[in-house]
């Protein structure tokens, strides 16, 4: 048994929703570079062009990327060789408490969906825990904006409209999310499992790293051939028009029942964060 | 085209803004965001008076972050407009010219753009940082209880924003994706 203690995970979350507000990965920042030098339509090349500017600002002045600081989404693997002394939900939600409060984050958590008041300190975090082998406890943060997430869909597909009804759930949900989503965009596809776990898949397809592929070779392939369609659609920069529609697709999959097909798409903007972090 | 506009705008000005002009709005504009839209809403139906006089004044669909030390305000980008489409055609009745933000708008918001001669703009979703830039005072005015949700005037200078419906009936969002697509099939 190793043991990890609460003040350590509360520093380190703290650390972590600071730094995943402040900076994109290295990545993100690569595709959004990348994207201004090829993007073909004057106006979308110029909002592009802002985007870096922004991440320039970001990182320099400590002014966080997006004003949408997010809801804090934690996903956890959690060593069943670690004793947690002190209590780990807690300490997570701590962390995330000093991390929007300490570093000028916006608080834009409400306590009840329809009361709606504000919990001022962007508290609770959505946690998703997995316990994994090993001694360790890695942290993964992605703090989850609200414009783009409005714009996600859930569809039960039939196992008999298979690759192409599932290409057409995540173009019409692209086609429909438009401007709205700040694009460009990163589509994470959660694929099988049932109505949740294809949600959480979508989810965890974001905060993968935008360069690796999935390791199965049909989806990898799936991954080129939705990136390739949905940057023909036009919708572009901000939605005015260009080839920069969507900067990666990523897809995770999970087995599934007989008679179900279920595809979760889960809508990013650029502003794609997360950290992660193994103690 | 580019066109430099100030704030509070006077329906003349908006009269001559078409949509795709890319503009810089300097002056004095006010944020609003989905709490305060409801409560000056509901004030409004109630007959009450709201907090800000609404008569040729834009709002900006801005929740920001909090300002470190030294700063104006925090990071100020715009939020999803259509949020905010239940409330607008009153706000538009009652005076007000111009509205910033992101994101479709519905049938109904487009038509008071129309009849009242308004005019709704798009600034860069995900540039806060950058957008923060151009502001140059921020004082909560109203309904401060709501945090990032109070409203606040701004003094800004050279807000960059893009015009995406006049009061003619022009939508670039309806007009774009399609321009783009015509000029880079025939290529
Ligand atoms: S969708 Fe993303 S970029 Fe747009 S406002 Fe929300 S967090 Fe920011």
């Amino acid at each position: 048994m190793r043991t990890i203690y609460a003040n350590e995970i509360i520093d380190t979350l703290k650390e972590m929703c600071i730094e995943a507000n402040l900076q994109l990965s290295a990545d993100m920042v690569d595709r959004i570079h990348g994207a201004a030098e090829t993007e073909d339509s004057e106006l979308g090349a110029k909002i592009l062009s802002q985007l870096c500017d922004n991440m320039e600002i970001a990182k320099r002045e400590q002014i966080p990327i997006c004003q949408d600081t997010g809801m804090a989404i934690v996903f956890v693997r959690l060593g069943q060789d670690v004793h947690v002394e002190g209590n780990l939900t807690e300490a997570i939600n701590e962390g995330v408490r000093q991390g929007y409060t300490e570093g000028y984050l916006r608080k834009s958590v409400v306590k009840d969906p329809l009361l709606r008041e504000n919990t001022k300190d962007n508290t609770p975090a959505i946690i998703h825990y997995d316990i994994v082998p090993g001694d360790r406890l890695e942290l993964l943060i992605a703090p989850k904006g609200f414009g783009s997430e409005n714009m996600s869909k859930l569809y039960m597909l039939k196992p008999a409209d298979g690759v192409e009804g599932v290409k057409d759930a995540v173009i019409r949900t692209v086609k429909e999310a438009g401007p709205n989503a700040c694009p460009p965009m990163v589509v994470g596809v959660g694929l099988g499992g049932d109505f949740e776990k294809s949600a959480i898949l979508a989810k965890t397809a974001l905060t993968r790293n935008t360069n690796e592929h999935s390791a199965l070779p049909h989806i990898a392939a799936l991954e080129e051939e939705l990136l390739d369609e949905l940057n023909q659609l036009g919708i572009g920069p901000g939605g005015l028009g260009g080839r920069t529609t969507v900067l990666a697709v990523n897809i995770e999959t999970y087995p599934t029942h007989i008679a179900g097909l279920p595809v979760a798409v889960n809508i990013c903007c650029h502003v794609n964060r997360h950290v992660k972090r193994v103690l | 085209m580019e066109r430099q506009i100030e704030a509070p705008i006077s329906k003349e000005q908006v009269k001559e803004l078409r949509a795709g002009d890319y503009v810089y709005i300097t002056g004095t504009i006010y944020t609003a965001r989905d709490a305060a839209h409801k409560r000056m809403y509901e004030a409004m139906q109630k007959g009450e008076e709201i907090p800000l006089d609404l008569k040729d004044n834009i709002i900006y669909y801005l929740g920001p972050t909090p300002a470190r030390e030294g700063q104006v305000i925090g990071s100020a980008g715009p939020t999803t407009s259509s949020r905010m489409d239940k409330y607008a055609p009153l706000l538009m009745q009652r005076g007000l010219s111009g509205m910033i933000g992101k994101g479709k708008r519905s049938p109904e918001v487009l038509s008071a753009i129309r009849e009242n001669t308004c005019v709704y703009l798009a600034a860069v979703g995900g540039a806060g940082a950058l957008l923060s830039k151009c502001i140059q005072e921020a004082e909560v005015i109203a309904y401060e209880d709501l945090g990032t949700e109070a409203i606040r005037r701004l003094r800004v200078e050279n807000l960059p924003a893009i015009v995406i419906a006049d009061c003619e009936g022009g939508n670039l969002y309806e007009t774009a994706v399609a321009d783009y697509l015509n000029a880079h099939n025939n290529e």
